[in-house]
């Protein structure tokens, strides 16, 4: 510990960044470590309400004087504060979460409110140590960009922005991010790796194998756009406890798979084939008729990119009165996207959209929505127990054509062909 | 009644005394635990369904959300939390829980890991006595 570190420890900066520091330093011996390291940015999940808990510890946190110390974003919160109306989120809800938005503002975080930091100006770069929290940006962060994070939780992740400090472990080493296990890819054509439901399905099947190791996937024959991978950093830090992945050609530690492994050898090797896929992409669809309350894109938040390839689907369109379609964003990617002229058709269509959270961490849809449709394995992942919604798991097309249809409609040919 | 000892690693010390709730599945706590009741409502988990406040959970490591810490430090403020967790790694998640749980609420959990062969030993329905030092007295069958 340096003496910056006993001065927080033992008050001299302050209670807030003592209350943080204790924090740390119990962490720090919960993981072993032998000192703790600098860090120079942070993403805060903490800010998402679940309830007086939540609430206490931010605004204990901002009472006491805590400020952030490096540059932090903050995640998805727990209700849209300007479009709450709208939905079904109660006052006393949509009042207590807008007081834990204003617990981390008044800390000095920049007010993102967006799971999808990676797509901000915030993005981190190659090898710069942060403290993310916030899973699939977690996976993102290390596996797509190359910087270094730890799996935070929610609580740790404010306690290190104050505080600047993580215990030196885990990812942030070099030998911690080494690949333990090898997927590889075989007999699985580029056309349905070109699909955009693939890094999604894939993501799912890869965090179920993985299991607590950093995996490792070679035969990726194509050159993912951002968002794919997102979609599949998100699907493998739901199903699993991915963190850290190298998917080879694309992680920048894993241009080879030598480098991925540094030179050791995995622990297992599975092979992943076409009909592994198959059943995996199954396992996202637990709705089993065609009805449909409601299409939901957009977790992670809906990027820029993403309205650019909706505008085009939807255009001169309107979805059918009875589904709603619903894309889940940033304040930022909506600008972004009406400066760009995508939103004008998207809004046309009929779709709305909801900033600052999602329908997974707000209270907001009425209890008759009971059928889903998305593209996201995260939604339709967590939807069916947290919301107790069946769901419908397609492509971007396909949730644009079965809103049009007012019934699921799914283009099964590649899938089924391949 | 069968009694034998577990030597477990006290990643946060704690007693405590329960039913063991075992399971081989990883598990989020966000999206797998509902802190109003201390049922556990992931679909996809065998435990789907079963209430695990007051009880001892044996689960291998946390997975998925961040926000786990958050959802188990609500559970603990409403009295839903299990009464300790049982690990086969060192998890930062559960332990942080606890640590935070501590310091707003002085109410911390247990936290113990233990190899793979003693967690792989234990049994639901077992009752379980959980040491500050990690160890584990266990007596098979009914739970007093």
């Amino acid at each position: 510990m340096t003496d910056r570190d006993r001065e927080m420890l033992d008050g001299r900066r302050g209670p807030a960044c003592q209350l943080a520091m204790s924090i740390v330093v119990r962490m720090a011996d919960v993981y072993g470590a032998a000192e703790l390291m600098d860090i120079s940015q942070a993403h805060i999940d903490s800010t998402i309400y679940l309830g007086d808990a939540t609430l206490e510890f931010a605004e204990r946190l901002a009472s006491l004087g805590a400020r952030v110390a490096v540059p932090t974003s903050l995640n998805v919160s727990g209700v849209d504060e300007c479009g709450w109306k709208e939905w079904a989120v109660s006052p006393e809800w949509a009042a207590k979460a807008a007081r834990q938005m204003l617990a981390y503002e008044r800390m000095g975080a920049v007010p993102t409110w967006t799971c999808a930091p990676y797509q901000t100006h915030m993005r981190p770069s190659f090898g710069q140590q942060i403290a993310w929290g916030e899973s699939n940006a977690i996976a993102f962060a290390n596996g797509v960009i190359g910087a270094r994070t730890e799996r935070y939780p929610d609580l740790l992740d404010i306690c290190c922005a104050i505080t600047a400090r993580v215990p030196a472990v885990g990812l942030h080493l070099t030998e911690e991010r080494a690949g333990q296990m090898l997927i590889r890819l075989t007999g699985v054509p580029a056309a349905l790796q070109q699909d955009d439901q693939f890094f999604a399905v894939l993501g799912h099947l890869v965090g179920k194998l993985a299991e607590d190791r950093v995996p490792v996937i070679d035969g990726v024959a194509v050159s993912p756009p951002e968002d794919q991978l997102k979609a599949f950093a998100a699907a493998a830090a739901s199903s699993g406890r991915v963190a850290m992945f190298h998917m080879i050609g694309v992680t920048p530690e894993a241009a080879s798979v030598e480098q991925a492994f540094q030179r050791r050898s995995p622990e297992e090797t599975i092979d992943v084939t076409v009909a592994d896929l198959r059943a995996a992409r199954r396992e996202l669809t637990t709705a089993d008729g065609r009805e449909l309350d409601m299409v939901i894109l957009g977790s992670p938040h809906f990027s820029l990119a993403e309205f650019r390839a909706l505008a085009p689907l939807v255009a001169g369109r309107q979805a059918h009165p009875r589904v709603a379609f619903l894309v889940t964003s940033s304040r930022l990617m909506k600008e972004q996207a009406d400066e760009a002229g995508v939103l004008a058709p998207v809004a046309a269509f009929g779709a709305r959209i909801t900033l600052d959270t999602c329908i997974l961490a707000s209270p907001m849809l009425p209890p008759e929505i009971k059928t889903l449709m998305t593209n996201s394995a995260k939604y339709a992942y967590y939807a069916p127990s947290l919301l107790n919604a069946r769901v419908t798991f397609g492509s971007l097309r396909d949730c644009v054509e079965s809103a049009v249809a007012g019934r699921v409609v799914r283009d099964e040919s590649l899938w089924q062909s391949a | 009644m069968a009694e034998r000892v577990i030597a477990g690693r006290a990643i946060v010390a704690g007693d405590a005394d329960g039913e063991a709730l075992v399971t081989d599945e990883s598990l989020s706590f966000w999206g797998g635990y509902d802190f109003k009741t201390g049922e556990i409502i992931d679909r996809h988990h065998p435990l789907n369904g079963v209430n695990a406040a007051g009880r001892i959970l044996a689960v291998p490591f946390s997975k998925g959300s961040s926000t786990t810490t958050a959802v188990l430090l609500e559970a603990v403020r409403a009295g839903t939390a299990p009464a300790a967790i049982l690990t086969t790694g060192v998890d930062s998640f559960f332990a942080l829980a606890s640590i935070v749980a501590d310091v707003m609420y002085s109410k911390s959990f247990p936290v113990v890991a233990l190899s793979a062969n003693d967690f792989a030993s234990l049994r639901t329905g077992a009752h379980l006595l959980v040491e500050r030092d990690g160890r584990i007295l266990l007596s098979d069958g009914e739970a007093r």
